[in-house]
């Protein structure tokens, strides 16, 4: 059994599906950060057969962990202080998506003026469905 | 400012004082012809369209205001590679509210987002083309006197048409509106809008045959079936006669039904139609003039 050591400020978000950590990595911009990251893949888990955790050393202000509920609303994000887990947050789909999903339709602006962001909003909570912001092409966040 | 986007974008209230501004222009036409004396409307069409350019072209002139712009892509900075955030930036510069036609969607919310004037969806590929439901809307009011309590029918292409999408979405804030739709099987209106009735409990139903229902409308709105639509030659011709409105269709109609159709037709409504009082279709482009002419103004009125 691997073995990595507790952390004294942060997160620890657990229960990610097999394999994903990477993507949430790059989603969480995790690389643009000074700090600690452990990524530990194919944990051994009883609720999931295998699963992902990422540690990360930073102030708890530093990170916008919204797109996580769009990512997958069943990861288990602890709040570390002084070594301790002080919370436990329940992630929620965020209102408003920045550049983590793209506009496929071909037919969108977003296909090609230049450096426009792709701005997702939820459209209706209830079904998951996002919509682009310029377009209002739709997208199941229950698809990906 | 403000900028349109979508018909949606106005309450319905506010579009009840949009709509007031235009009936008064359209009775009192010269209290307006100088409301836009030295001001600017810049038309940026990335692709054809006369009839919604002139419209906007007419109703800034006959508001006292002069016009520049572009009619296609290729004769705009956009050939040489320019983006709406920029091309909008130097328009800001040189006219005082812009239309804007792109065959992306989405194109003008992006210049409005970078734009120092106001901007008008003026069609946007499949998107939205908010100016004609605000003709069809107007047209509605004028004609019928109200934009509740009527049974309209819409006919034709039902599965493409944006402008029928609009228009359906803009009438259920409306109380006691009921829907026919009228199209064969393949251009059937979209799942979701079906959907969105029965949500509100809006009533509809929906048929193949225009004849079955004509007496049942007070309003019927045309639209064009167009060939490339149908996945065989057979089909095409087996329906395309249910869909053309001629003298004889409209025996069935009430009298003081009326016809609206978004234009161009092509031969989807007979021109022996055309004579009929019912007929409205010739006067919905007029007050597409008068609903842009409330627009420019009502725009131009959130800059100050």
């Amino acid at each position: 059994m691997l073995n990595v050591g507790k952390i004294e400020e942060g997160f620890v978000l657990d229960h990610i599906k097999a394999g994903k950590s990477l993507d949430i990595y790059d989603h969480l911009q995790l690389d643009k950060l000074d700090c600690t990251v452990a990524i530990i893949k194919n944990a051994r888990s009883e609720k999931m057969g295998k699963k992902d955790i990422l540690k990360v050393e930073c102030d708890i202000d530093m990170l916008d962990l919204d797109v996580l509920g769009y990512i997958d609303h069943n990861i288990t994000v602890n709040v570390i202080k002084n070594g301790e887990i002080v919370e436990k947050k329940d992630l929620v789909l965020p209102r408003q998506i920045k550049n983590v999903i793209k506009c496929h339709n071909p037919r969108c602006i977003t296909s090609i003026e230049q450096e426009l962001p792709h701005i997702f909003f939820l459209s209706d909570p209830e079904k998951e469905i996002y919509r682009c912001k310029y377009c209002e092409e739709k997208y199941s966040s229950r698809a990906k | 400012m403000r900028h349109l986007m979508s018909p949606l974008d106005f309450t319905p209230e506010e579009l009840d004082r949009l709509f007031d501004l235009a009936n008064d222009i359209e009775h009192n036409p010269a209290k307006y012809a100088h409301a836009c004396d030295g001001k600017i409307l810049a038309t940026c069409f990335y692709e054809p369209s006369t009839r919604t350019r002139l419209s906007f072209e007419s109703a800034m002139i006959r508001l006292g205001g002069r016009v520049l712009g572009f009619s296609d892509a290729a004769s705009s900075s956009a050939s040489k590679g320019e983006s709406v955030s920029d091309t909008i930036r130097i328009i800001s510069c040189y006219a005082d509210i812009c239309a804007m036609r792109h065959p992306k969607e989405g194109a003008p919310m992006v210049a409005s987002e970078k734009s120092h004037i106001p901007v008008i969806n003026a069609g946007d590929g499949g998107h939205q083309h908010p100016t004609q439901t605000l003709t069809d809307l107007l047209t509605i009011r004028s004609l019928k006197g109200r934009l509740h309590s009527f049974t309209i029918g819409l006919c034709g292409d039902l599965k493409f048409g944006r402008t029928v999408h609009s228009l359906i979405g803009a009438l259920i804030r409306y109380a006691n509106v009921q829907f026919v739709f009228i199209s064969p099987e393949e251009l059937r209106v979209p799942d979701y809008i079906t959907e969105l009735l029965r949500e509100k409990n809006i009533p509809y139903q929906e048929v193949i045959r225009l004849e079955e229902v004509m007496p049942d409308l007070d309003l019927l709105y045309m639209t064009r079936v167009q060939k490339e639509r149908f996945f065989n030659e057979e089909d095409y011709v087996r329906l395309k006669d249910f869909y053309i409105l001629n003298a004889a269709k409209m025996e069935l109609a009430r009298e003081d039904m009326l016809v609206l159709h978004p234009l161009p037709r092509v031969n989807e409504i007979s021109v022996e139609v055309d004579e009929d009082p019912r007929a409205a279709y010739f006067k919905q482009a007029q007050y597409g003039v008068y609903v842009r002419m409330a627009l420019i103004l009502t725009l131009l009125e959130s800059c100050r």
